[in-house]
């Protein structure tokens, strides 16, 4: 077990390393040369442009760029933002909380409505519940954010007055302020991957139910609450755990539209923001973040698994 | 759809509570970059620093020159300047803004590594402090625009006891001498000033705090001006208009800005030049005279914009009355087609910001010149690419606008002088360029202006370096507790004599 652990956390160093290459290399590619961007008005200046790129070792080559910032990243320097001057760490440190935050209200409402709306329509699978659920989750995947965000805006703060608009507050500031400004975004999110959840849910309670072991159980004359809860959806969750951090994991990347919609400050907008200010150090230390989440997440997601499945520790 | 939804919504709309009576919430509609004013570039910035720093001089509504923390000036000969200072004037750190002050800053404008400052006053020679209250500015050759650049981010004085130990930092805590005293800052969400109660004239500030909220999605800047979460959203869009004006609880006001929007041609850039439209001004002179700025105006803007053929907008003394956009005429633009001898339909590409309002201007155009024989092709770009596509020669037209300078040197210089820095399709005419670097050293404001009109006509007019499109409209939407907001053209919020009931 803990030899696995650590062989795991061993794959992340070289899976961080490669993707730090790709980021640099990506960023190549992408259109726009950050010194125009960054001259902003004052671009038809040449003397301008080639102070900022001595400034940024932009007239460096590219491999002698990516040296100098992974030698910085090493000693936990992530470099400053181009278009704010903010040490990037200092940013990412502040906007990984209201992400997480976010991340998580979504979804736990996401869970909240997935996982037993899933339930409840295998359990009376084709007849008029199932239909509801899947008709509900259908509008949940296939609406689109934005459209939904703003029809919430128009609903919640135009109209009835009872929720800000946009903005946010950290919870430690005002908490009861800082739900009122997350619950709406929270939803939109969570009501997408509620639609997802509960359609996993339902076809991996499907299966487990056509089981033999459920057959066994029912002949020993369980009552069908304790055939469905501990027989049954304890093997249905391992696809559903999976699905669950893999979708977590996304909502902590920051969700893009949601974000920019609510115009809540935080990963996704921070990363957008960059990419199209050619913010390049900002780029590269959220990507970089993003996918230590990620593994991160994985490797939890793995340990989950055990927990739930005890046969899966043998290996 | 959603805008539909959204005036449907706003019919019935009521506000949230009324807000604490002294804060008072701006809506921004980009999040500024580093509020330093040596270093900052955003237009945004600017809107935050008309709280936080005063400047040596201000324009008023007719864009005159007015004193700020000068009191006064005097050419003591074409290349002396002589600065009046006023007498107790405090930065926030409490220090004394004086004429040493004022030197500091202009140098720290002219030699920090990475200021973009200095080609705005690049024209400076030395900065004397000739006592307390004077100081005198040499330059190296007489300048028309020097007095223009002291009213914005370069005239800008900052404590040089706080910029000295901030060094590069200076930006994340800035200290003015401007009514508002910084507070904190939190990036992409908001910036907070306060009441800086020692200001030099503090009797016309009735706000106690400013809060900044970048709020880029047009849409939700409006729901939370109608639901009361922000008194203040500039640059609104011209279908928020209607909205806004059937809702009484919300003003709006119009004011025309300093910029433009046009077509850049590419003339003589690279070989994408090599075509009709670069070479023969006959073909440009047809292109223009298929477009109808008018038309163009009403589809895409509500008529709310200002049409032009010339880089100056009406609101700056140095537009030229008389050089007025030519009606459409179809059939004089395809006998000049004719003339130049092109086969139609001749295939022109525009590349075109990819933005929404754009890509239907873009189209607009495309219907309007197919009459006359062009057949235009549209490539849409993200704006960073675009910008640099054009730097390198890589497009034949570009629509592009310009946020502009209360100086018309700003608007002209550098997009039609040879070599100037934006000038992307590399028009060239020697006439031209001996006018510009007349009219840049002229401070007779008479004779400035006939060489500006001379070059303008003979640029556009003659040669058709560039369309002309339209000046735009900065439209700012208030809430109607709001009183005392005095519109200028530059489209900053001075917080002076503003009022929250």
């Amino acid at each position: 077990m803990w030899i696995w652990l650590l062989r795991r956390m061993g794959q992340i160093l070289p899976t961080l390393l490669i993707l730090s290459i790709l980021i640099f290399g990506l960023q190549q590619l992408m259109p726009g040369d950050p010194a125009l961007i960054l001259a902003g008005e004052e671009r038809g200046d040449p003397q301008v442009l080639a102070q900022i790129r001595a400034e940024l070792f932009l007239d460096r080559p590219l491999w002698q760029q990516y040296l100098h910032w992974l030698g910085n990243v090493l000693q936990g320097d992530f470099g400053f933002s181009w278009r704010i001057r903010m040490p990037v760490s200092e940013l990412i440190l502040e906007k990984l909380p209201v992400t997480f935050q976010l991340a998580t209200m979504a979804f736990i409402i996401a869970l909240l409505i997935g996982v037993p709306a899933g339930i409840l329509s295998a359990v009376w699978r084709d007849r008029p519940v199932d239909w509801v659920t899947n008709a509900v989750a259908l509008f949940g995947i296939s609406t689109p954010n934005f459209w939904l965000g703003i029809m919430m805006i128009l609903l919640f703060s135009v109209q009835l007055g009872w929720l800000p608009p946009s903005g946010y507050v950290p919870l430690t500031e005002d908490p009861v302020q800082s739900l009122a400004t997350t619950i709406m975004p929270a939803f939109v999110l969570g009501n997408g991957i509620a639609g997802v959840l509960m359609r996993h849910t339902r076809a991996a309670m499907l299966t487990a139910l056509s089981q033999d072991y459920v057959r066994t159980a029912r002949a020993k004359g369980l009552p069908e609450r304790v055939v469905v809860t501990k027989h049954a959806l304890r093997n249905a969750l391992i696809p559903v755990v999976t699905l669950g951090t893999i979708e977590f994991g996304r909502l902590l990347a920051g969700a893009v539209l949601t974000e920019q919609i609510f115009t809540i400050p935080g990963f996704g907008k921070l990363i957008v923001d960059a990419v199209f200010n050619r913010d390049y150090p900002v780029v590269q230390g959220v990507v970089l973040a993003t996918a230590l989440i990620f593994v991160t997440l994985s490797l939890v997601a793995d340990l989950l698994y055990m927990t739930i499945n005890p046969r899966l520790r043998a290996a | 759809m959603i805008r539909k939804a959204l005036v449907a919504a706003l019919l019935a709309a009521g506000t949230i509570g009324a807000a604490q009576a002294q804060n008072l919430r701006i809506g921004l509609r980009e999040d500024p970059d580093i509020l330093d004013p040596t270093l900052s570039r955003t237009y945004v910035g600017r809107i935050v620093y008309a709280a936080l720093c005063d400047k040596l001089f201000d324009i008023n509504e007719k864009l005159e020159i007015v004193p700020q923390l000068a009191t006064g000036y005097r050419w003591e000969d074409p290349k002396t300047l002589t600065i009046t200072l006023r007498d107790g004037v405090r930065f926030h750190d409490g220090e004394v803004m004086d004429a040493e002050a004022v030197r500091y800053s202009l140098n720290r404008h002219l030699t920090m590594q990475g200021s973009f400052r200095r080609s705005e006053i690049s024209g400076i020679e030395a900065v004397e402090v000739v006592d307390p209250r004077t100081v005198r500015i040499r330059l190296k050759n007489p300048s028309g625009s020097l007095l223009a650049a002291l009213t914005d981010r370069a005239g800008m004085i900052l404590s040089p006891k706080a910029a000295e130990a901030a060094g590069r930092n200076f930006g994340t805590r800035p200290v003015c001498a401007g009514p508002f005293r910084f507070v904190e800052r939190v990036a992409q969400e908001r910036i907070v000033v306060e009441r800086f109660p020692e200001y030099w004239d503090a009797g016309r500030i009735h706000i106690q705090r400013v809060t900044y909220l970048p709020i880029p999605d047009n849409t939700v800047r409006l729901a939370n001006l109608q639901s009361g979460a922000i008194e203040f959203g500039e640059r609104m869009e011209p279908d928020d208009v209607k909205t806004v004006r059937g809702n009484r609880n919300l003003r709006v006001v119009a004011v025309e800005e300093l910029g433009y929007q046009g077509i850049t041609i590419n003339i003589n850039n690279g070989p994408r030049a090599e075509t009709p439209m670069g070479r023969d001004a006959r073909v440009r002179a047809a292109f223009e005279l298929a477009i109808d700025r008018d038309a163009l105006n009403q589809v895409v803007y509500e008529g709310m914009y200002t049409p032009t053929r010339q880089p100056v907008p009406p609101a700056n003394p140095y537009h030229i009355r008389d050089f007025r956009p030519e009606p459409r005429d179809v059939n004089r633009a395809r006998a000049l087609l004719r003339e130049a001898g092109v086969t139609t339909p001749l295939t022109v590409e525009m590349t075109v910001p990819n933005n929404p309002d754009l890509r239907q201007v873009g189209e607009v155009i495309q219907a309007m010149v197919r009459e006359a024989g062009f057949d235009l092709k549209l490539r849409a770009m993200e704006f960073a690419s675009s910008l640099q596509a054009a730097a390198r020669g890589d497009f034949e037209t570009f629509l592009v606008g310009w946020s502009g300078r209360t100086d018309p040197d700003g608007n002209i210089y550098t997009f039609t002088r040879t070599g100037g820095g934006q000038n992307d399709g590399r028009y060239s005419n020697p006439e031209v360029d001996k006018l510009l670097d007349a009219a840049r050293s002229e401070t007779d404001f008479e004779k400035r202006r006939d060489l500006y009109a001379q070059a303008i006509r003979l640029a556009l007019g003659q040669d058709r370096a560039r369309i002309y499109l339209w000046h735009r409209k900065n439209i700012m939407v208030h809430s109607a507790r709001l009183s005392g907001y005095r519109p200028v053209p530059d489209g900053l919020i001075r917080i002076q004599d503003m009022r929250l009931q």
